[in-house]
């Protein structure tokens, strides 16, 4: 992390944690309080499914990419998913262009997973030839604006991507991107929702101020049908039993309230 | 990897595959000081999974940029040796290792008096070389215990465990079958004097219920793995100290 700017941390974070003992927040918001949200589905047409999420001044564009390709060895009757994250310069000061960081690394894999491992997407639905050709799923996270909080963000923008996605058809060996075979056949909703820990305190969405100060994050990914999904601990801090309970049970009322932000914005 | 499983991994009496209870471990044997350049190792053996670890340092910070005046820069590579699984893991870091190796090093920052050594670096390195799930477990807790061999300052020697769900039943301490064909995981490590969680992972599909199950499982089982890590560092200096005397921790 960039050297000269320690300092500057160091202050703000003692800001930070001074503000969380009295329960309140850099932005004024209450302890479990999103940011305001906007989803723009469909932001890029050259894609099949795309979404641009805005969580306050955190910006994420997900886009999803369609190709035929062999199913893996082991899930011969399955479609692929394929997961990526750039921090991209543009976002921060503190991103670099190059190899993709770890923290890269985690984004990508946890919005991954949380999409994996819930099924989300009917992998089934997307075998065009069991064992030899199968659809395989591109998820790109595209960072354009690091204000914290990069799982939530990415993880409703690849949800809302996947559900505005059209599969291409595929005739003669060849894909027809112009043409559509199906929508993007989904089975649950899965969405991610993060808490960080300041002092003994707990936070919904974390600014990035709240971030660098926290000690610790946790990220809990909950389905529309009562299910945990995903969960994945992040920084040098500790939680307790007790604590990881609280923040489930605040997880699943939260998730369903992105899921209703998802649900109006399919209508809309 | 969250397939259906078409084997059942619990038999008509509740037993597992290998034969263990919901609830049990698989055996594990540890060992410290096997290395003979390190300045601190350990070699732990739990089910199928062999795995070694390596410490060196404090030593001087490379590349020199990272340096903190503050505090050690402590370095986490969990590495899988390529025949240390079924089909060859192509060798070095892939995308699982570098997640596995930011969140291990994380859970160690708890416990490293990091602030004792500043403007230096402590590298942890782990091998696997032989896996049977639970790997980041086992590199874990063979990574503290080296730690604590290579006589770095700590707070707490880190324990790990996993527990997750089969066949709709939550147990302790997946094995590869129980992993590829199960229905979740939940990898965790603990600070044991404090009971607080350092390393937390889930995936997979539980409820509530089953989730907070296997996450007091999980303790339980990485407080039972930290008994042996207690006995094994214990063992070393009943070996090396034959005069008996005493070494203030």
């Amino acid at each position: 992390m960039n050297r000269e700017n320690e300092t500057l941390w160091t202050l703000k974070s003692e800001y930070v944690h001074r503000l969380a003992k009295q329960g309140l927040r850099v932005d004024n918001r209450d302890a479990f309080e999103y940011r305001d949200i906007e989803v723009t589905p469909g932001y890029v047409t050259r894609s099949p499914g795309s979404a641009l999420v805005k969580l306050g001044n955190t910006t994420v564009l997900a886009g999803i990419s369609m190709d035929v390709g062999t199913p893996f060895q082991d899930t011969p009757n399955e479609g692929v998913i394929m997961t990526g994250a750039e921090l991209v310069p543009l976002a921060s000061p503190t991103f670099e262009s190059g190899p993709p960081s770890e923290d890269a690394i985690e984004l990508a894999r946890v919005v991954d997973r949380g999409i994996r491992e819930s099924k989300a997407i009917d992998l089934e639905k997307l075998v065009i030839e069991e064992g030899e050709k199968v659809w395989m799923v591109f998820i790109d996270l595209h960072i354009l604006d690091y204000d914290g909080n990069l799982f939530d963000a990415s993880a409703l923008a690849a949800m809302a991507a996947l559900m505005h996605t059209n599969v291409p058809k595929y005739e003669d060996e060849k894909v027809i991107r112009t043409e559509s075979s199906m929508k993007m056949p989904l089975r649950r909703v899965p969405v991610e929702t993060t808490f960080a820990k300041i002092g003994d305190t707990l936070l919904l969405d974390p600014v990035l101020d709240e971030e660098k100060a926290a000690d610790v994050r946790l990220t809990i990914a909950t389905t529309d049908d009562g299910y945990i999904c995903a969960s994945q601990k992040g920084g040098s801090g500790a939680l307790t039993v007790e604590e990881i309970e609280m923040i489930i049970d605040k997880s699943f009322e939260k998730g369903d309230f992105l899921r209703g932000i998802l649900k109006d914005n399919m209508k809309g | 990897m969250g397939g259906k499983s078409e084997v059942p991994l619990l038999d008509k009496n509740g037993k597992r595959i290998d034969g263990r209870d919901l609830e049990e471990l698989r055996p594990v044997k540890m060992e410290v000081g096997v290395l003979k350049k390190a300045d601190g190792s350990a070699y732990v053996e739990w089910g199928g999974n062999k795995v070694i670890a390596a410490v060196y340092g404090p030593r001087e910070v490379l590349p020199k940029h990272l340096a903190n005046p503050y505090k050690a820069v402590l370095k986490y590579r969990y590495n899988m040796a390529p025949f240390s699984v079924d089909d060859r893991k192509r060798p070095g870091p892939d995308r699982r290792s570098i997640e596995i190796s930011k969140i291990s090093r994380e859970a160690l920052e708890r416990v490293v008096m990091l602030e004792y050594f500043p403007n230096t670096m402590i590298d942890v390195f782990v091998e696997i070389l032989q896996a049977d799930a639970g790997t980041r477990c086992a590199a874990l807790t063979a990574a503290s215990l080296a730690l604590a061999d290579a006589g770095i300052p700590m707070r707490d020697v880190v324990a790990a465990c996993a527990a997750g769900k089969i066949d709709g039943k939550v147990v302790l301490d997946l094995k590869k079958e129980e992993d590829n064909y199960g229905e979740a995981d939940m990898p965790i490590a603990i600070s044991p004097r404090t009971g607080e969680i350092v390393l937390f992972q889930m995936d997979g599909l539980m409820t509530k219920d089953e989730y907070m199950k296997a996450l007091r499982l999980a303790v339980e089982g990485a407080r039972k793995i930290n008994e042996i890590q207690k006995e094994t560092l214990k063992d070393k200096y009943k070996i090396t100290n034959l005069s008996g005397g005493d070494n203030n921790e």
